[in-house]
Protein backbone atom coordinates (compact mmCIF):
# COMPACT_ATOMS: atom_id res chain seq x y z
CA UNK A 1 0.00 0.00 0.00
CA UNK A 2 1.63 3.68 -0.77
CA UNK A 3 2.73 5.47 2.03
CA UNK A 4 -0.14 8.58 2.23
CA UNK A 5 -2.90 6.03 1.13
CA UNK A 6 -1.73 3.92 4.71
CA UNK A 7 -1.38 7.04 6.10
CA UNK A 8 -4.75 8.24 5.68
CA UNK A 9 -6.69 5.28 6.52
CA UNK A 10 -4.87 5.32 9.83
CA UNK A 11 -5.94 8.99 10.43
CA UNK A 12 -9.40 7.96 8.85
CA UNK A 13 -9.46 5.22 11.62
CA UNK A 14 -8.20 7.89 14.91
CA UNK A 15 -10.27 10.30 13.69
CA UNK A 16 -13.63 8.10 13.82
CA UNK A 17 -12.45 6.49 17.62
CA UNK A 18 -11.42 10.37 18.46
CA UNK A 19 -13.97 11.50 17.35
CA UNK A 20 -12.33 14.68 16.51
CA UNK A 21 -10.34 15.87 13.08
CA UNK A 22 -7.54 17.53 15.18
CA UNK A 23 -5.75 14.09 14.91
CA UNK A 24 -5.26 15.55 11.39
CA UNK A 25 -4.07 19.35 12.16
CA UNK A 26 -1.95 18.41 15.01
CA UNK A 27 -0.06 14.79 14.66
CA UNK A 28 1.88 15.10 17.79
CA UNK A 29 -1.07 15.99 19.91
CA UNK A 30 -1.33 13.22 22.83
CA UNK A 31 -4.29 11.67 22.49
CA UNK A 32 -4.21 10.65 26.11
CA UNK A 33 -3.18 13.87 28.03
CA UNK A 34 -6.05 15.73 25.67
CA UNK A 35 -8.34 12.79 26.71
CA UNK A 36 -8.81 11.74 23.60
CA UNK A 37 -8.24 8.08 24.04
CA UNK A 38 -8.36 5.67 26.91
CA UNK A 39 -7.59 2.15 27.27
CA UNK A 40 -10.90 0.66 25.85
CA UNK A 41 -10.06 3.01 22.31
CA UNK A 42 -6.87 1.73 22.30
CA UNK A 43 -8.24 -1.86 22.19
CA UNK A 44 -11.06 -0.85 19.49
CA UNK A 45 -7.46 1.02 17.70
CA UNK A 46 -6.11 -2.44 17.57
CA UNK A 47 -9.32 -4.48 16.57
CA UNK A 48 -9.57 -1.73 13.47
CA UNK A 49 -6.23 -1.46 12.55
CA UNK A 50 -6.32 -5.59 11.54
CA UNK A 51 -9.81 -5.86 10.16
CA UNK A 52 -8.76 -2.73 8.15
CA UNK A 53 -5.26 -2.97 7.28
CA UNK A 54 -4.52 -5.83 7.98
CA UNK A 55 -2.03 -4.82 10.75
CA UNK A 56 -1.36 -7.17 13.87
CA UNK A 57 -0.75 -5.36 16.94
CA UNK A 58 -0.44 -6.89 20.52
CA UNK A 59 -1.91 -5.23 23.30
CA UNK A 60 1.61 -5.09 25.03
CA UNK A 61 3.63 -4.80 22.14
CA UNK A 62 3.50 -0.58 22.84
CA UNK A 63 4.25 0.72 25.70
CA UNK A 64 1.29 3.88 25.99
CA UNK A 65 4.26 6.36 25.85
CA UNK A 66 5.72 4.96 22.22
CA UNK A 67 2.02 5.22 20.83
CA UNK A 68 0.21 8.37 22.53
CA UNK A 69 0.50 10.77 19.27
CA UNK A 70 -0.80 10.57 16.05
CA UNK A 71 2.49 10.34 14.39
CA UNK A 72 3.73 7.43 16.35
CA UNK A 73 0.70 5.54 15.75
CA UNK A 74 0.98 5.61 11.74
CA UNK A 75 4.57 5.11 12.33
CA UNK A 76 4.03 2.14 14.02
CA UNK A 77 1.80 0.79 11.57
CA UNK A 78 4.01 1.98 8.66
CA UNK A 79 6.58 -0.53 10.34
CA UNK A 80 4.57 -3.20 10.23
CA UNK A 81 2.58 -2.71 7.17
CA UNK B 1 15.69 -10.98 57.32
CA UNK B 2 12.73 -8.29 56.67
CA UNK B 3 13.09 -6.79 53.51
CA UNK B 4 12.73 -3.32 52.69
CA UNK B 5 12.20 -3.32 57.02
CA UNK B 6 15.08 -4.28 59.43
CA UNK B 7 17.98 -2.16 59.51
CA UNK B 8 19.86 -4.88 58.66
CA UNK B 9 18.39 -5.30 55.26
CA UNK B 10 19.56 -1.60 54.30
CA UNK B 11 23.04 -2.58 55.83
CA UNK B 12 23.77 -5.53 53.46
CA UNK B 13 21.73 -4.24 50.54
CA UNK B 14 23.85 -0.85 50.85
CA UNK B 15 26.97 -2.64 50.94
CA UNK B 16 26.11 -4.93 48.41
CA UNK B 17 25.26 -2.21 46.51
CA UNK B 18 29.10 -0.36 46.23
CA UNK B 19 30.33 -2.97 43.78
CA UNK B 20 27.15 -2.41 41.07
CA UNK B 21 27.55 1.35 41.36
CA UNK B 22 31.52 0.97 40.55
CA UNK B 23 30.63 -1.18 37.72
CA UNK B 24 28.28 0.89 36.32
CA UNK B 25 30.39 3.77 37.01
CA UNK B 26 32.77 2.08 35.01
CA UNK B 27 30.53 1.46 31.74
CA UNK B 28 30.76 -2.81 32.62
CA UNK B 29 27.98 -5.20 32.70
CA UNK B 30 25.81 -5.32 35.82
CA UNK B 31 24.20 -8.29 34.88
CA UNK B 32 26.40 -11.10 36.62
CA UNK B 33 26.95 -9.36 39.81
CA UNK B 34 23.13 -8.31 39.88
CA UNK B 35 22.13 -12.03 39.97
CA UNK B 36 24.96 -13.00 42.72
CA UNK B 37 23.03 -10.70 45.03
CA UNK B 38 19.60 -11.41 43.66
CA UNK B 39 20.69 -15.10 44.86
CA UNK B 40 22.24 -14.04 47.90
CA UNK B 41 19.31 -12.24 49.50
CA UNK B 42 16.82 -15.46 47.80
CA UNK B 43 18.91 -17.18 50.77
CA UNK B 44 18.46 -14.26 53.55
CA UNK B 45 14.58 -14.08 52.30
CA UNK B 46 14.82 -18.04 53.50
CA UNK B 47 15.12 -17.56 57.19
CA UNK B 48 18.42 -16.77 57.51
CA UNK B 49 19.86 -13.41 58.88
CA UNK B 50 22.38 -11.14 60.33
CA UNK B 51 22.91 -10.81 63.84
CA UNK B 52 25.13 -7.75 64.74
CA UNK B 53 26.75 -9.72 68.29
CA UNK B 54 26.43 -13.45 66.75
CA UNK B 55 26.92 -13.00 63.03
CA UNK B 56 24.92 -15.09 60.69
CA UNK B 57 21.60 -16.83 62.97
CA UNK B 58 19.67 -18.71 60.85
CA UNK B 59 16.77 -20.90 61.07
CA UNK B 60 17.13 -22.09 57.32
CA UNK B 61 13.53 -22.77 55.57
CA UNK B 62 14.14 -25.76 53.49
CA UNK B 63 10.91 -26.30 52.45
CA UNK B 64 10.67 -22.93 51.27
CA UNK B 65 14.05 -23.16 49.72
CA UNK B 66 13.01 -26.44 47.75
CA UNK B 67 9.89 -25.45 46.48
CA UNK B 68 11.45 -22.13 45.01
CA UNK B 69 13.68 -23.90 43.51
CA UNK B 70 10.97 -26.47 41.84
CA UNK B 71 9.34 -23.60 40.84
CA UNK B 72 11.93 -22.04 38.82
CA UNK B 73 12.65 -25.40 37.14
CA UNK B 74 8.94 -25.85 36.44
CA UNK B 75 8.69 -22.06 35.11
CA UNK B 76 11.71 -22.31 33.08
CA UNK B 77 10.25 -25.61 31.10
CA UNK B 78 7.24 -23.57 31.20
CA UNK B 79 8.90 -20.76 29.35
CA UNK B 80 11.39 -22.81 26.96
CA UNK B 81 8.60 -25.74 26.58
CA UNK B 82 6.60 -22.80 24.91
CA UNK B 83 8.71 -21.35 22.89
CA UNK B 84 9.16 -24.97 21.18
CA UNK B 85 5.32 -25.46 20.94
CA UNK B 86 5.18 -22.00 18.98
CA UNK B 87 7.53 -22.32 16.88
CA UNK B 88 6.48 -26.30 15.85
CA UNK B 89 2.57 -26.14 16.02
CA UNK B 90 2.17 -22.44 15.60
CA UNK B 91 -0.46 -20.46 17.76
CA UNK B 92 -2.91 -23.17 19.25
CA UNK B 93 -5.35 -21.75 21.25
CA UNK B 94 -6.04 -25.09 23.39
CA UNK B 95 -2.11 -25.23 23.72
CA UNK B 96 -2.37 -21.73 24.74
CA UNK B 97 -4.27 -21.96 27.33
CA UNK B 98 -2.49 -25.50 28.84
CA UNK B 99 0.70 -22.99 29.17
CA UNK B 100 -1.05 -20.31 31.37
CA UNK B 101 -2.64 -22.59 33.24
CA UNK B 102 0.67 -24.59 34.52
CA UNK B 103 2.70 -21.21 34.52
CA UNK B 104 -0.48 -20.50 37.11
CA UNK B 105 -0.24 -23.98 38.39
CA UNK B 106 2.41 -23.08 41.46
CA UNK B 107 0.61 -20.68 42.42
CA UNK B 108 -3.08 -21.83 42.76
CA UNK B 109 -1.66 -24.57 44.34
CA UNK B 110 -0.26 -22.58 46.98
CA UNK B 111 -3.25 -20.83 48.04
CA UNK B 112 -5.57 -23.50 48.06
CA UNK B 113 -2.63 -24.94 50.08
CA UNK B 114 -2.86 -22.32 52.55
CA UNK B 115 -6.42 -22.84 53.17
CA UNK B 116 -5.69 -26.36 54.70
CA UNK B 117 -2.82 -25.42 56.62
CA UNK B 118 -0.40 -26.71 53.80
CA UNK B 119 2.65 -24.97 53.05
CA UNK B 120 2.89 -25.78 49.58
CA UNK B 121 4.89 -23.42 47.01
CA UNK B 122 5.41 -20.96 50.21
CA UNK B 123 8.28 -18.77 49.57
CA UNK B 124 8.58 -14.49 49.42
CA UNK B 125 7.20 -13.23 45.70
CA UNK B 126 5.49 -16.77 44.28
CA UNK B 127 2.43 -14.14 43.11
CA UNK B 128 4.76 -11.31 41.80
CA UNK B 129 7.05 -14.09 39.67
CA UNK B 130 3.67 -15.66 38.71
CA UNK B 131 2.67 -12.46 37.09
CA UNK B 132 6.00 -12.23 35.27
CA UNK B 133 5.53 -15.47 33.74
CA UNK B 134 1.83 -15.25 32.78
CA UNK B 135 3.07 -11.94 30.62
CA UNK B 136 6.04 -14.20 29.46
CA UNK B 137 3.80 -16.84 27.92
CA UNK B 138 1.57 -14.45 25.95
CA UNK B 139 4.00 -12.41 24.56
CA UNK B 140 5.55 -15.69 23.22
CA UNK B 141 1.97 -16.31 22.25
CA UNK B 142 1.84 -12.84 20.36
CA UNK B 143 4.97 -13.61 19.17
CA UNK B 144 7.08 -10.87 20.90
CA UNK B 145 9.18 -13.19 22.56
CA UNK B 146 10.64 -16.15 21.08
CA UNK B 147 13.83 -16.77 22.88
CA UNK B 148 13.81 -18.31 26.25
CA UNK B 149 17.51 -17.83 27.94
CA UNK B 150 17.36 -19.51 31.51
CA UNK B 151 19.54 -17.40 33.37
CA UNK B 152 18.23 -14.27 32.32
CA UNK B 153 14.45 -15.53 32.92
CA UNK B 154 15.90 -16.34 36.93
CA UNK B 155 17.52 -13.23 37.35
CA UNK B 156 14.20 -11.53 36.17
CA UNK B 157 11.78 -13.54 38.33
CA UNK B 158 14.21 -13.15 41.32
CA UNK B 159 15.53 -9.62 40.88
CA UNK B 160 15.89 -8.90 44.83
CA UNK B 161 14.40 -4.90 44.88
CA UNK B 162 11.32 -6.17 42.99
CA UNK B 163 10.71 -9.69 44.83
CA UNK B 164 8.76 -8.60 47.69
CA UNK B 165 5.71 -6.76 46.40
CA UNK B 166 7.12 -5.84 42.79
CA UNK B 167 6.98 -3.30 40.73
CA UNK B 168 5.74 -5.89 37.99
CA UNK B 169 8.77 -5.15 35.04
CA UNK B 170 8.30 -6.12 31.53
CA UNK B 171 10.52 -8.87 30.94
CA UNK B 172 11.59 -7.78 27.71
CA UNK B 173 12.28 -4.18 28.80
CA UNK B 174 13.94 -5.57 31.64
CA UNK B 175 16.11 -7.92 29.46
CA UNK B 176 17.41 -4.56 27.18
CA UNK B 177 18.44 -3.06 30.67
CA UNK B 178 20.61 -5.93 31.70
CA UNK B 179 22.07 -6.16 28.28
CA UNK B 180 22.83 -3.08 27.40
CA UNK B 181 25.81 -0.90 28.80
CA UNK B 182 24.53 2.92 29.85
CA UNK B 183 27.02 6.07 29.42
CA UNK B 184 28.17 6.70 32.56
CA UNK B 185 26.87 10.00 32.81
CA UNK B 186 23.16 8.73 32.05
CA UNK B 187 24.15 5.80 34.75
CA UNK B 188 25.43 8.38 37.48
CA UNK B 189 22.11 10.46 36.64
CA UNK B 190 20.20 7.48 37.40
CA UNK B 191 22.24 7.04 40.56
CA UNK B 192 20.88 10.18 42.09
CA UNK B 193 18.02 9.30 40.76
CA UNK B 194 17.77 6.24 42.88
CA UNK B 195 19.28 7.32 45.75
CA UNK B 196 16.66 9.96 46.02
CA UNK B 197 13.89 7.38 45.48
CA UNK B 198 15.38 5.27 48.14
CA UNK B 199 15.45 8.59 50.76
CA UNK B 200 11.89 9.43 49.42
CA UNK B 201 10.89 6.16 50.52
CA UNK B 202 12.20 5.91 53.97
CA UNK B 203 10.59 9.07 54.74
CA UNK B 204 7.08 7.42 53.28
CA UNK B 205 7.67 4.07 54.86
CA UNK B 206 9.03 4.64 57.93
CA UNK B 207 7.93 7.93 58.69
CA UNK B 208 4.62 8.86 57.18
CA UNK B 209 3.33 5.31 57.10
CA UNK B 210 4.31 4.78 60.99
CA UNK B 211 2.79 7.88 62.26
CA UNK B 212 -0.81 7.22 60.51
CA UNK B 213 -0.06 3.52 62.42
CA UNK B 214 0.57 5.64 65.45
CA UNK B 215 -2.99 7.72 64.90
CA UNK B 216 -5.01 4.96 64.55
CA UNK B 217 -5.71 3.07 61.45
CA UNK B 218 -9.63 2.07 62.83
CA UNK B 219 -10.47 5.43 60.76
CA UNK B 220 -10.94 4.74 56.99
CA UNK B 221 -8.62 7.90 55.71
CA UNK B 222 -6.28 7.50 57.94
CA UNK B 223 -5.74 3.85 57.06
CA UNK B 224 -5.98 4.92 53.92
CA UNK B 225 -3.19 7.36 54.04
CA UNK B 226 -1.29 4.51 56.34
CA UNK B 227 -1.65 2.06 52.53
CA UNK B 228 -0.34 4.82 50.38
CA UNK B 229 2.75 5.81 52.47
CA UNK B 230 3.55 2.60 53.03
CA UNK B 231 3.12 0.47 49.76
CA UNK B 232 4.55 3.71 47.86
CA UNK B 233 6.92 3.82 50.05
CA UNK B 234 8.21 0.82 49.26
CA UNK B 235 8.11 0.94 45.64
CA UNK B 236 10.08 3.86 45.67
CA UNK B 237 12.89 2.29 47.24
CA UNK B 238 12.41 -1.10 45.33
CA UNK B 239 12.87 0.98 41.99
CA UNK B 240 15.82 3.17 43.58
CA UNK B 241 17.83 -0.28 44.16
CA UNK B 242 16.82 -1.04 40.84
CA UNK B 243 18.72 1.99 39.51
CA UNK B 244 21.51 1.61 41.28
CA UNK B 245 21.72 -2.32 39.51
CA UNK B 246 20.93 -0.34 36.36
CA UNK B 247 17.52 -1.38 35.91
CA UNK B 248 14.61 0.81 35.42
CA UNK B 249 12.01 -0.81 37.23
CA UNK B 250 8.75 1.27 36.68
CA UNK B 251 7.21 3.57 39.30
CA UNK B 252 4.12 2.49 41.03
CA UNK B 253 2.46 5.61 42.08
CA UNK B 254 1.74 8.85 40.75
CA UNK B 255 0.03 11.04 43.24
CA UNK B 256 -3.15 8.70 43.36
CA UNK B 257 -5.00 11.06 45.96
CA UNK B 258 -4.99 13.70 43.26
CA UNK B 259 -7.09 11.42 40.59
CA UNK B 260 -10.58 13.22 39.41
CA UNK B 261 -12.00 10.25 38.68
CA UNK B 262 -11.95 6.31 39.27
CA UNK B 263 -10.30 5.86 35.54
CA UNK B 264 -7.51 8.05 36.71
CA UNK B 265 -7.15 6.79 39.81
CA UNK B 266 -5.96 3.39 38.06
CA UNK B 267 -3.80 5.03 36.07
CA UNK B 268 -2.24 6.56 38.94
CA UNK B 269 -2.33 3.47 41.87
CA UNK B 270 -0.33 0.85 41.80
CA UNK B 271 0.08 1.59 37.93
CA UNK B 272 2.59 -1.48 37.40
CA UNK B 273 -0.47 -3.93 38.39
CA UNK B 274 -3.30 -1.88 36.87
CA UNK B 275 -1.26 -1.80 33.50
CA UNK B 276 -0.64 -5.24 33.87
CA UNK B 277 -4.14 -5.95 33.89
CA UNK B 278 -5.12 -3.32 31.77
CA UNK B 279 -2.32 -5.42 28.65
CA UNK B 280 -3.07 -8.51 29.63
CA UNK B 281 -6.53 -8.95 30.87
CA UNK B 282 -8.94 -6.56 29.84
CA UNK B 283 -7.63 -5.80 26.73
CA UNK B 284 -7.93 -9.19 25.58
CA UNK B 285 -11.58 -10.02 27.03
CA UNK B 286 -12.91 -6.50 25.57
CA UNK B 287 -11.05 -7.24 22.26
CA UNK B 288 -12.98 -10.99 22.49
CA UNK B 289 -16.36 -9.21 23.24
CA UNK B 290 -16.01 -6.58 20.65
CA UNK B 291 -14.91 -9.27 17.67
CA UNK B 292 -17.84 -11.70 19.00
CA UNK B 293 -20.48 -8.62 18.97
CA UNK B 294 -20.96 -9.82 22.71
CA UNK B 295 -24.58 -8.08 24.07
CA UNK B 296 -25.20 -7.36 21.00
CA UNK B 297 -22.51 -5.44 19.91
CA UNK B 298 -23.26 -3.06 22.60
CA UNK B 299 -20.07 -1.68 23.16
CA UNK B 300 -20.91 0.39 26.16
CA UNK B 301 -22.22 -3.04 27.94
CA UNK B 302 -19.44 -4.88 26.65
CA UNK B 303 -16.81 -2.39 28.47
CA UNK B 304 -18.61 -2.47 31.55
CA UNK B 305 -19.01 -6.27 32.08
CA UNK B 306 -14.93 -6.12 30.86
CA UNK B 307 -14.25 -3.55 33.69
CA UNK B 308 -16.15 -6.00 36.00
CA UNK B 309 -14.47 -9.46 35.37
CA UNK B 310 -11.24 -7.30 35.11
CA UNK B 311 -11.29 -6.10 38.59
CA UNK B 312 -12.97 -9.06 40.07
CA UNK B 313 -9.91 -11.15 38.97
CA UNK B 314 -7.68 -8.24 40.31
CA UNK B 315 -9.13 -8.66 44.06
CA UNK B 316 -9.12 -12.82 43.87
CA UNK B 317 -5.24 -12.29 42.87
CA UNK B 318 -5.12 -10.19 46.01
CA UNK B 319 -6.65 -13.36 47.93
CA UNK B 320 -9.41 -15.48 48.03
CA UNK B 321 -11.07 -13.41 51.55
CA UNK B 322 -14.31 -12.18 50.90
CA UNK B 323 -12.88 -8.42 51.38
CA UNK B 324 -10.60 -8.70 48.47
CA UNK B 325 -12.91 -10.39 46.20
CA UNK B 326 -15.61 -7.38 47.59
CA UNK B 327 -12.95 -4.58 46.59
CA UNK B 328 -11.82 -6.11 43.22
CA UNK B 329 -15.98 -5.81 42.11
CA UNK B 330 -16.55 -2.63 44.04
CA UNK B 331 -13.55 -0.93 41.46
CA UNK B 332 -15.02 -2.91 38.56
CA UNK B 333 -18.29 -1.71 39.04
CA UNK B 334 -17.61 1.91 39.99
CA UNK B 335 -15.25 1.57 36.72
CA UNK B 336 -18.44 0.56 34.77
CA UNK B 337 -20.82 3.05 36.40
CA UNK B 338 -18.09 5.67 35.45
CA UNK B 339 -17.42 4.57 32.02
CA UNK B 340 -21.50 4.89 31.45
CA UNK B 341 -21.79 8.44 32.77
CA UNK B 342 -18.73 9.74 31.07
CA UNK B 343 -20.26 8.63 27.61
CA UNK B 344 -23.88 9.18 27.91
CA UNK B 345 -24.24 12.36 30.39
CA UNK B 346 -24.56 15.76 28.62
CA UNK B 347 -24.25 17.32 31.69
CA UNK B 348 -20.69 15.81 31.66
CA UNK B 349 -19.66 16.82 28.44
CA UNK B 350 -20.66 20.13 29.30
CA UNK B 351 -18.77 20.87 32.24
CA UNK B 352 -16.00 18.62 32.24
CA UNK B 353 -13.41 20.97 31.81
CA UNK B 354 -14.70 23.61 34.20
CA UNK B 355 -12.65 24.20 37.56
CA UNK B 356 -15.80 23.50 39.68
CA UNK B 357 -17.03 20.57 38.11
CA UNK B 358 -13.43 18.84 38.41
CA UNK B 359 -13.41 19.95 42.46
CA UNK B 360 -16.41 18.22 43.18
CA UNK B 361 -15.28 15.19 40.59
CA UNK B 362 -11.77 14.87 42.71
CA UNK B 363 -14.10 14.62 45.93
CA UNK B 364 -16.24 12.20 45.18
CA UNK B 365 -13.47 10.45 43.48
CA UNK B 366 -11.41 10.76 46.63
CA UNK B 367 -14.41 9.29 49.17
CA UNK B 368 -15.23 6.52 46.89
CA UNK B 369 -11.33 5.43 46.73
CA UNK B 370 -11.01 5.81 50.65
CA UNK B 371 -14.05 3.64 51.36
CA UNK B 372 -12.43 0.70 48.51
CA UNK B 373 -9.63 1.05 50.84
CA UNK B 374 -11.89 0.35 54.09
CA UNK B 375 -13.35 -2.68 52.49
CA UNK B 376 -9.94 -3.73 51.55
CA UNK B 377 -8.87 -3.28 55.25
CA UNK B 378 -10.90 -6.11 56.28
CA UNK B 379 -12.17 -4.17 58.68
CA UNK B 380 -15.70 -3.96 57.41
CA UNK B 381 -16.18 -7.70 57.08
Amino acid sequence: MEEKVLEEKVLDILEEICDDDIVRTDRDINLLDEGLMDSLDFTELIIMLEDQLGVIISPSEYTREESDTPAKIIEIVRSKA
Amino acid sequence: MAMFESLQFFIVAAALAVPAIILGVLEKSQKLYGGIVSFIFLIFSMGVDLDFKNGFTHEFNLNGALFLLAYLAIEYCVAVGFVRVVKTKGRDEKLYYLFIALALAPLVVNKVGGFVDLKLFAFIGISYMTFKMVQIVIEIYDGLIDEVKGPELFYFLTFFPAILCGPIDRSRRFMEDINGVRSRAEYLNMVGDGLFKICLGLVYKKVLASAMVMIGTQNMYIYGLQLFFDFAGYSLMAVGFSYLFGVKTPDNFNQPFRSIDLKDFWNRWHMTLSFWFRDYLFSRILRRAMRGKWFGGNKLTQASVCFIINMTVMGIWHGLELHFIVYGIYHGVLLAITEVYQKKSKFYKKHKKEKGYRLVSWFVTFNLVMFGFYIFSGQLF
